[in-house]
Formats: structure tokens, C-alpha cells, sequence
């Protein structure tokens, strides 16, 4: 190609770019296309060979089954994962708000801890939470799961929130200080308004974990009567190995929060991700 | 499942900038307004004694008291000093636990970090929709570990997985591969899963650093007729190292709690062929009933998490400071 051609030859370049990355994320994604297409076919269609790419016949059985015997699961998820996000917050923002802010002796090893606390394995803390837990009724229970879920979200929201706050301009809180407001007031007044992009990540986030818990359901259950989706799900493959297309239209259910999640993050949200979740 | 540790993953830089000398707020404001202040963090830090510190003392007392069925119901066990250690030492799964553990990881952690970067890499490029493409790559680091697990368990079914019918029709297989009865595919298949979701994490890291790298510096080598392998060597890495440190630390301790994806798609079988250090800790715990062990080996885990912590920690601020 002749250099003449120098913008038709980018469009070329970017085109193939754009195919390159097609192809990436094609290969990212197949089997969340399969799961899909799995939940839309018959029991019988699963099995046949070849198998078909795209469903034949498609069907919402699967997903009426699902809402039908895992109905409950999933809302016992959802109380458990908004219960979680709503203790991650009220623990995190003034937390944050303090780190962010005051200068105690104890801040450089409150940052430290919460940086270990998440490298802490799930298993050490489920296997202790059981036996302390048995001892407070709190297996098997809402409660229980909340505060053991909680403990994925904590010490990520803090951090998340207060990298966010310390950006926060100064200025804003002495000129509130000098107008006579409380530390309180400009908290609530000032700061939470400001941080709402980092609280909102940070509480997505928090439910996002809590949802998807499967370790803690898994420790902190003896009976059924308390039955997380991942659980469930857990428990129904278990019994009927291969109703794929049940197990994938609950799947799709279980992911329905991932995919808000990342809808968000395309909209606005990306702003307080960019600056409190990911950049120092 | 996402683990939250990715996400603060470059908060150790303030660890650094907090440590800086006080700004004054102490020595401005008067006592009664410190008191004030400290209730804001009060619930924190409760919090973390409560449901962080007691539990991870609990466990390390756990793994030092006998442990039984009686002791399991009356919670009684008296202290045996190191013998839980020594049983799960000698316990004869554990060099195979070990093996797998290491295999899972190094191939985990290889893997993922080499595609995540040649993606991010790739994504450094300008074409249209590359931000809206590269946040799909996500979905698999957003999605619940049960989920993975459970659609990538259906994609290497024997009968009906879609890797299956892929290999017989390029011809390359003749009758179905059984993935989960074979002690080393079933560790294969449990590594790819794991490569699966841990791929867009290191992407985002390694894209949001490759980013930070200012433009002068790839004018510059390129004014000094530098190649493109030359200056990924030259440029590139050098500039990528912190990121790249932080990116391979984290990579260590979140496959090291890998835990879901396993249980989902082997349970640790066949013949313990997938029984990782986190799975086997469970199982020692929940199915042996014998939580002195299962505490033993979950220790071990969070002292060699914990080593790594620090390693990272440190190797993080002394990247800063110079």
C-alpha cells in the first residue's frame, strides 16, 4: 500500500485492530454465550450431537423452573447481600472519612491491617466463624451470613473510600470548620455528597461479594433452612448432575448482578472507579 | 469470585504517604475534639478485632488443642502444642496437596499474567470501541466463582461440553475425553478455569500502568532507532515493574485462596487430584470433623499469604521512595 494513502491505510489498521479485539473477547466470553444458549434448549437438546450452536427450539422452561425451586434461594441472596453492603457502609464511611482526615498514632496500622485482613483465606476465617458461631445460635441464620459476607467487603470499602476522600480539596473542610460546622455535619453535609461515586463502587461492590459468597454459605450451614443461591445451586448439581439447562438459566440468574455491575461501570460510575478503585 | 484485594491493590501507596510526619490536626485541635474524632473509627476497629483478629487467633488456637468428635460438640480440647502440625506433616496426602497447590498456582498465576499483559498490551492501541470491548473482558473476574465454575464444569462434560465436540471436530480426538475422571486433566481443567478469571484482573492492572507510561519516553527511544522488542525490554518493563510486582503478589495470594471454582468442578477428586491447600483445610475441618488439623494447614496458609504480604509491601514502598 502506498504511503499516499496514509488515512485509508489507518482505517485499515484500526479495522483489523478492531477484529483482533472481536476475536479476544469472542474467545472471553464463549462460554457465557454457551451458558445462555444451554438455558434456552430442552433437556433433550442439550444431548444431541452435534451439538446445536444456537438453540433450536428456544425455551424459558428452564428459567420458570429455576424461579419455581430456587425461587427462595435467590431472595435469601439478595437479603444477605443488601444486609452485608448496608454494615459495609454505615462501617466504612466514617472510617474512611477518619483516615482520610485525622491523624491518629493508630492510622498507619489500621491501614496496615486492613491490607492483610484481605489477604486473610476465606477458610481460616469460615472454619472459625463456625465454631464461634455455633456458640452464638448464628449458624444457619441471616444474621450470621450477613456479618461473616460483611467481612469480604469492610476493609475493601474503606480503602476504596478513603483513597477517594483523601482527594477531596482541604479547603472544603476547614472552610466548614471556620463556619462552625461539627465534624459530623461536614461529614454528612460535605464529604458523603462529594464521595458518592467511591460509596456507590464501593456498596456495588460489597454486594457484588456477598452475593456471590459460596465459602461462608458452604461453612456456616448445617441444615437447608438458610439457602444462599450458591448453595443451592451447589447442592442441585450435586443431585441432578446433568439438567444443564436448569443449571444454566440459574446461573444466569446468579450473574444477573455482575452484568448491572458492569452496565454501571460504563455509565459514570467509571470516574469514582478509575480514582478510588483501581489508581492509588 | 472477585476478590476485593485486586481492587485495593494500589492502596499500599498511601500506606507509604500515611506513615509521612503528622500534618498537625492533633496538635491544632484540642482534646475534646480527638475524642470526637476517634468514635468515626471506633466501629472499624472493632470490627476488625471482632471478625478478623479474634477469629484468626481462634483459628491458630485451634490448631494447637486436641481435637475430636467430643471436642467438636463440647468444644474442650486441651492444648497439644504442635501435634496438628505434625499429623498434617506427615499426613500422606499431604506432598500430592502440596504438588497440586504449586501446580495450580504457577500455572495459574504464568498463565494469566502473560495473557493479560499481550491483551492489555493489545488494548494500548487506538480503534474504535476498545473501551467498551475491554470492559466485557471483565465479565469473568465479575462473575461468582459458583457461576464459573458451574458453566465451565458444563463446558468440559463428556457429554455434552462444547471442548469435547471443538477437538473431535478439528479432529483431533476420536472418542470423548472423560476431564474429571483423569487425575491430571482434572488439575488441567481446574488451572484453565482458574487462568479464565484471573486473565481480565491482571489485563486491567497491567493496562492501567501501561497507561501511566508517558509518551515522551517511547518518542524518545524511538528518535534513538530503538525496535519494538527493544523497547518493550528497555522501556516498557522497567517503567512496568512496580505494577507488575503488585499485579504477581496479588496473583499469589488470591489463587492461593482459590477455593470456589475447585469445589464446584472436582471437589478435590478425583482421588484428590485437584486438593488444594484451601479445599483440603475444609476437608480436613467440615468432612474429618478433625478442625485441629484443618486449622493446622489453614494456618500455614495464611503465614505464607502473610509472608507474601509483606514482601509485596515492602518491595511497594521501596519502589516509591526511590
Amino acid at each position: 500500500m502506498s504511503y499516499r494513502h496514509n488515512s485509508r491505510r489507518r482505517t485499515l489498521i484500526s479495522g483489523l485492530n478492531l477484529a483482533v479485539a472481536l476475536v479476544i473477547v469472542g474467545l472471553m466470553l464463549v462460554p457465557l454465550y454457551w451458558a445462555v444458549v444451554t438455558s434456552l434448549k430442552t433437556l433433550h437438546q442439550t444431548f444431541a450431537t452435534p451439538t446445536a450452536l444456537f438453540p433450536p427450539t428456544p425455551t424459558f422452561a428452564a428459567y420458570s423452573q429455576v424461579v419455581h425451586t430456587q425461587g427462595g434461594s435467590l431472595l435469601t441472596s439478595f437479603i444477605i447481600a443488601v444486609g452485608a453492603t448496608l454494615v459495609s457502609v454505615l462501617i466504612s464511611v466514617p472510617a474512611a472519612y477518619a483516615l482520610a482526615n485525622f491523624r491518629f498514632r493508630v492510622t498507619w496500622l489500621v491501614t496496615l491491617s486492613l491490607l492483610v485482613a484481605q489477604t486473610i483465606p476465606g477458610i481460616v476465617l469460615g472454619t472459625s466463624f463456625f465454631k464461634i458461631f455455633a456458640g452464638l445460635h448464628l449458624l444457619n441464620s441471616y444474621l450470621g451470613l450477613i456479618i461473616a459476607d460483611s467481612t469480604y467487603c469492610v476493609p475493601f470499602s474503606i480503602l476504596v473510600v478513603r483513597a477517594f476522600m483523601i482527594g477531596l480539596p482541604r479547603e472544603l473542610l476547614e472552610a466548614a470548620r471556620v463556619d462552625g460546622a461539627t465534624l459530623l455535619g461536614s461529614l454528612l453535609r460535605i464529604v458523603i455528597p462529594l464521595s458518592r461515586p467511591a460509596i456507590l463502587t464501593a456498596a456495588l461492590f460489597s454486594f457484588l461479594f456477598a452475593w456471590g459468597d459460596f465459602l461462608f454459605a458452604l461453612t456456616l450451614s448445617t441444615s437447608n433452612t438458610v439457602e444462599p443461591m450458591t448453595l443451592s445451586i451447589y447442592s442441585y448439581m450435586g443431585q441432578y448432575t446433568s439438567q444443564w439447562p436448569e443449571l444454566m438459566a440459574a446461573a444466569v440468574f446468579a450473574a444477573v448482578p455482575s452484568a448491572i455491575l458492569l452496565i454501571l461501570v460504563q455509565q459514570g460510575i467509571k470516574g469514582g472507579m478509575a480514582t478510588a478503585g483501581l489508581k492509588g | 469470585m472477585p476478590d476485593a484485594l485486586e481492587m485495593a491493590a494500589t492502596h499500599t501507596g498511601e500506606l507509604a504517604s500515611s506513615a509521612k510526619p503528622e500534618r498537625g490536626d492533633r496538635a491544632r485541635g484540642p482534646r475534646r475534639l480527638f475524642r470526637g474524632r476517634v468514635l468515626f473509627l471506633l466501629p472499624a476497629v472493632i470490627y476488625l478485632l471482632a471478625l478478623f483478629a479474634y477469629p484468626i487467633v481462634y483459628g491458630i488456637l485451634l490448631s494447637v488443642r486436641q481435637s475430636s468428635v467430643i471436642t467438636f460438640v463440647h468444644n474442650t480440647g486441651g492444648f497439644v502444642g504442635l501435634t496438628n502440625y505434625k499429623m498434617a506433616v506427615t499426613n500422606p496426602l499431604l506432598p500430592s496437596v502440596v504438588w497440586n497447590t504449586a501446580i495450580f498456582m504457577v500455572g495459574s498465576i504464568v498463565m494469566q499474567f502473560s495473557i493479560g499483559f499481550l491483551i492489555a498490551l493489545f488494548f494500548t492501541r487506538r480503534f474504535p470501541l476498545s473501551g467498551f470491548l475491554r470492559s466485557l473482558i471483565l465479565v469473568p473476574w465479575l462473575l461468582p466463582g459458583v457461576v464459573t465454575g458451574i458453566i465451565l464444569r458444563m463446558m468440559f462434560d463428556p457429554n455434552i461440553g462444547m471442548v469435547n465436540q471443538v477437538l473431535s471436530n478439528l479432529g483431533l480426538i476420536h472418542s470423548p475425553i472423560e476431564w474429571f475422571a483423569n487425575t491430571h486433566l482434572a488439575l488441567l481443567v481446574i488451572v484453565l478455569a482458574n487462568i479464565w478469571i484471573g486473565i481480565p484482573f491482571n489485563m486491567l492492572l497491567l493496562h492501567g500502568g501501561l497507561q501511566d507510561i508517558p509518551h515522551e519516553l517511547y518518542e524518545a527511544a524511538r528518535v534513538d532507532g530503538a525496535g519494538r522488542l527493544r523497547t518493550f525490554r528497555s522501556i516498557t518493563l522497567p517503567v512496568m515493574r512496580p505494577v507488575i510486582a503488585v499485579v504477581l503478589v496479588l496473583g499469589f495470594i488470591y489463587t492461593l485462596k482459590a477455593f470456589d471454582i475447585v469445589m464446584i468442578m472436582t471437589g478435590g477428586g478425583p482421588m484428590n487430584a485437584t486438593q488444594l491447600l484451601s479445599t483440603w483445610a475444609y476437608t480436613l475441618s467440615f468432612y474429618n470433623l478433625d478442625f485441629g488439623q484443618g486449622a493446622a494447614v489453614g494456618t500455614i496458609m495464611m503465614a505464607i499469604s502473610l509472608v507474601c504480604a509483606v514482601a509485596y509491601v515492602r518491595t511497594y514502598r521501596g519502589e516509591l521512595r526511590s
